[in-house]
């Protein structure tokens, strides 16, 4: 099988802003779907795998989304690119970046005046998505819309490079997460049905997961992300981090978008101590993942979300530790494992 | 007024997502009220009471369980607490007031000394004391949630409790459930959960049921305060019929027939344009095909405070005009 490292490493240099998630697809496709008795992608774009599970009393949707965020060329400035954000994107982070344009991959760098002909005082300010454009090497505006259309989606050029147990690379959000999935699908059968649902589009409103669970129809739903690790000292020493690196997989109680079904909630932790697996809750009221998207779908489903914890996400470059990515995929096998078959019973 | 009832409704721990004790409550009191009783996958109380007619129509008559409340992000080395909205909170409001846990445990809400006062507090300079010594002595946790505290008064005609949103209208439906006798409609009266969170109790307990009306029973906003944003809307002149809020515009032959059986019954009610703020009907009015929906507000003053305070005739009021609604075609 292939090594975990290696499955992180190519789809985390894969290109897939939300809304072009092909190339994601198609690898996460080729290494899971000789594993699940049913493979299709919707309408949207989600790429669902079922795996039948050998008691069958449940049916749970475990999901990641495919999509990274990313530039979108909106205009041309002679042979310049203007770009809008896909995602959250903060623009002071952007000046000088190595882009990669298009499907095609075309190079292309976030320009910048030289340090000789900026003043101080423009130095100290950020600059806004305005002010800022993509240099694809273009003498006009005519080669440039042939190189790279209005539309066209872009990706930060990040190389992935593990070292030991550390690996960095670009869109761990949420590679991280396919990368856990992947492994999951890829092993044994599980006592529940088991859905994987790659997911398009959550960067920019949660809306793949939404339709993903109306057509699943799940009792359950795991949904997997690559979440913020600020752990790095602050000012405010008496501050407590979103998550933090080396110390397990990230549980959600409740963030911006829903409240986790309690009796799941102990179910994961449970399992976590039972197994000794060393686990997180990720602070509560930060963010939203795709449990917000489906919980409220058709009947209702419970769901909670559980996360590796990355430093600098949403930025070109995004650090994680192999142990966390290790210890979510045992938390979330052994959490399948033993689910109680009378956890949707509730008083 | 019950007001045994009001007391075990407004008293009884419930923040969104964890209304387990709030639904045991409410469960004891219409257990045998209904037809048939369901707790939904979300956690939402269901209780339904079939008509005699042939083809009645299925009315949903929603009030949500949930109550606003508090959920700890941080335990500080010196045992402080920091901690999160669940649903929406003013700090203003909590400065000095206290918080419950889900094991009895008392916390006092304090804001610290901030250098710039001429901004109001935000959240994140609030915190809680439970008593604690140290981190490792403090006996909450990261991510349990708390409540506020304030007891049930009742005074000149006048009701002030904590959790009026939207226990009051808990007690509409479980008064309105006690006194109907022979309901028109195939009625299914749900107490639904994560309301002040993400709608999602309402939303999924409509789904299932795929009603042909639906109404929810909330609190909403007066204009009648010193200073308040203009309203026409005042305690003690009947319930308000809703006309639109923030997320919704009421369906006009749900508010038709509201007005119909309030002329019907021979209660006061008076008209709700609400400018911020919504209810479960913005979210069950878009399930499935599309819902007809509309919603019965109880007015309340200091709505998401500790002590919220409602009109005893405006809920009598309430009862009688569902009551009427019910029972007619």
């Amino acid at each position: 099988m292939e090594n975990l490292v290696h499955t992180l490493e190519v789809l985390s240099n894969a290109f897939g802003p939300s809304g072009s998630e092909m190339e994601v697809r198609q690898l996460v496709r080729e290494r899971t779907e000789a594993h699940a008795q049913q493979a299709y992608v919707d309408a949207l774009g989600n790429l669902l795998l079922t795996k039948r599970g050998t008691k069958r009393d449940l049916h749970v949707m475990v999901s990641a989304h495919m999509d990274e965020v990313g530039l979108m060329v909106v205009g041309y400035t002679q042979g310049n690119l203007r770009v809008a954000t896909i995602g959250g994107i903060d623009p002071s982070i952007l000046p000088g970046l190595h882009v990669l344009v298009g499907r095609k991959k075309h190079p292309g760098v976030i320009g910048v005046q030289a340090i000789h002909r900026t003043s101080h005082k423009s130095r100290e300010q950020s600059p806004a998505i305005e002010d800022l454009a993509v240099d694809i090497g273009a003498q006009s505006e005519e080669e440039a819309r042939k190189l790279a259309p209005l539309g066209t989606p872009i990706i930060f050029a990040t190389r992935f490079h593990a070292v030991e147990r550390m690996c960095s690379g670009k869109a761990f959000d949420n590679r991280a997460g396919c990368t856990v999935l992947t492994e999951l699908l890829q092993g044994d059968p599980f006592p529940c049905d088991v859905t994987g649902a790659f997911t398009v589009q959550e960067e920019v409103g949660l809306r793949g997961a939404g339709v993903a669970a109306y057509a699943i129809s799940p009792d359950l739903a795991i949904v997997l992300e690559g979440t913020v690790a600020d752990d790095l000292p602050k000012k405010e020493s008496d501050v407590s981090p979103t998550t933090e690196l080396g110390k397990g997989p990230a549980i959600t109680v409740k963030d911006r978008s829903y409240v986790t079904y309690p009796p799941l909630l102990r179910h994961v932790i449970r399992t976590a101590q039972e197994m000794h697996i060393p686990y997180q809750i990720k602070q509560p009221g930060v963010s939203g993942t795709e449990s917000g998207a489906i919980h409220r779908v058709g009947v209702g489903i419970p769901s909670i979300t559980i996360s590796v914890p990355c430093r600098y996400i949403h930025s070109p470059v995004s650090l994680l530790k192999l142990d966390d990515l290790e210890n979510t995929i045992r938390l979330i096998q052994a959490v399948l494992s033993t689910l109680p078959s009378d956890i949707l019973k509730i008083k | 007024m019950d007001l045994k009832l009001l007391e075990k409704l407004t008293q009884t721990f419930g923040p969104s997502g964890y209304e387990g004790e709030i639904r045991a409550a409410i469960r004891e009191e219409v257990a045998s009220l209904g037809d048939e009783l369901y707790v939904d996958r979300l956690g939402s109380l269901v209780v339904h009471r079939r008509s005699a007619a042939p083809q009645a129509k299925k009315l949903l008559l929603a009030a949500h369980m949930d109550e606003i409340g508090l959920m700890v992000t941080h335990i500080e080395e010196k045992g402080f607490l920091r901690f999160t909205n669940i649903g929406g909170l003013y700090p203003l409001h909590h400065i000095g007031g206290r918080v419950r846990f889900a094991n009895g445990l008392i916390g006092t809400i304090y804001v610290e000394r901030r250098e710039d006062r001429s901004q109001a507090p935000q959240l994140k300079h609030l915190y809680i004391d439970v008593g604690a010594k140290s981190r490792e002595d403090c006996p909450v946790a990261v991510g349990d949630p708390g409540v506020f505290v304030g007891s049930l008064v009742q005074q000149n005609g006048r009701l002030i409790s904590k959790t009026m949103d939207d226990r009051i209208g808990c007690y509409v439906l479980i008064e309105m459930l006690r006194q109907i006798q022979a309901p028109a409609y195939d009625l299914y009266v749900v107490f639904s959960t994560q309301e002040e969170v993400t709608l999602a109790g309402a939303r999924t307990s409509t789904y299932r049921i795929a009603p042909d009306i639906a109404i929810s029973v909330d609190v909403t906003l007066t204009g009648d305060t010193p200073k308040a944003l203009p309203m026409a809307v005042e305690l003690g002149k009947g319930p308000a019929v809703k006309v639109k809020d923030s997320g919704m515009i009421a369906h006009p032959t749900v508010r038709q027939m509201l007005i119909d059986a309030a002329q019907q019954a021979d209660v006061p009610y008076q008209l709700e344009v609400l400018q911020g703020g919504t209810t479960d009907a913005m979210a069950m009015q878009l399930v499935r095909e599309g819902i007809p929906s509309g919603c019965l507000s109880i007015p309340s003053r200091f709505v998401h405070s500790p002590s919220e305070m409602v009109d005893e005739a405006d809920v009598e009021n309430a009862i009688k005009l569902l009551v009427a609604t019910v029972e007619t075609n």
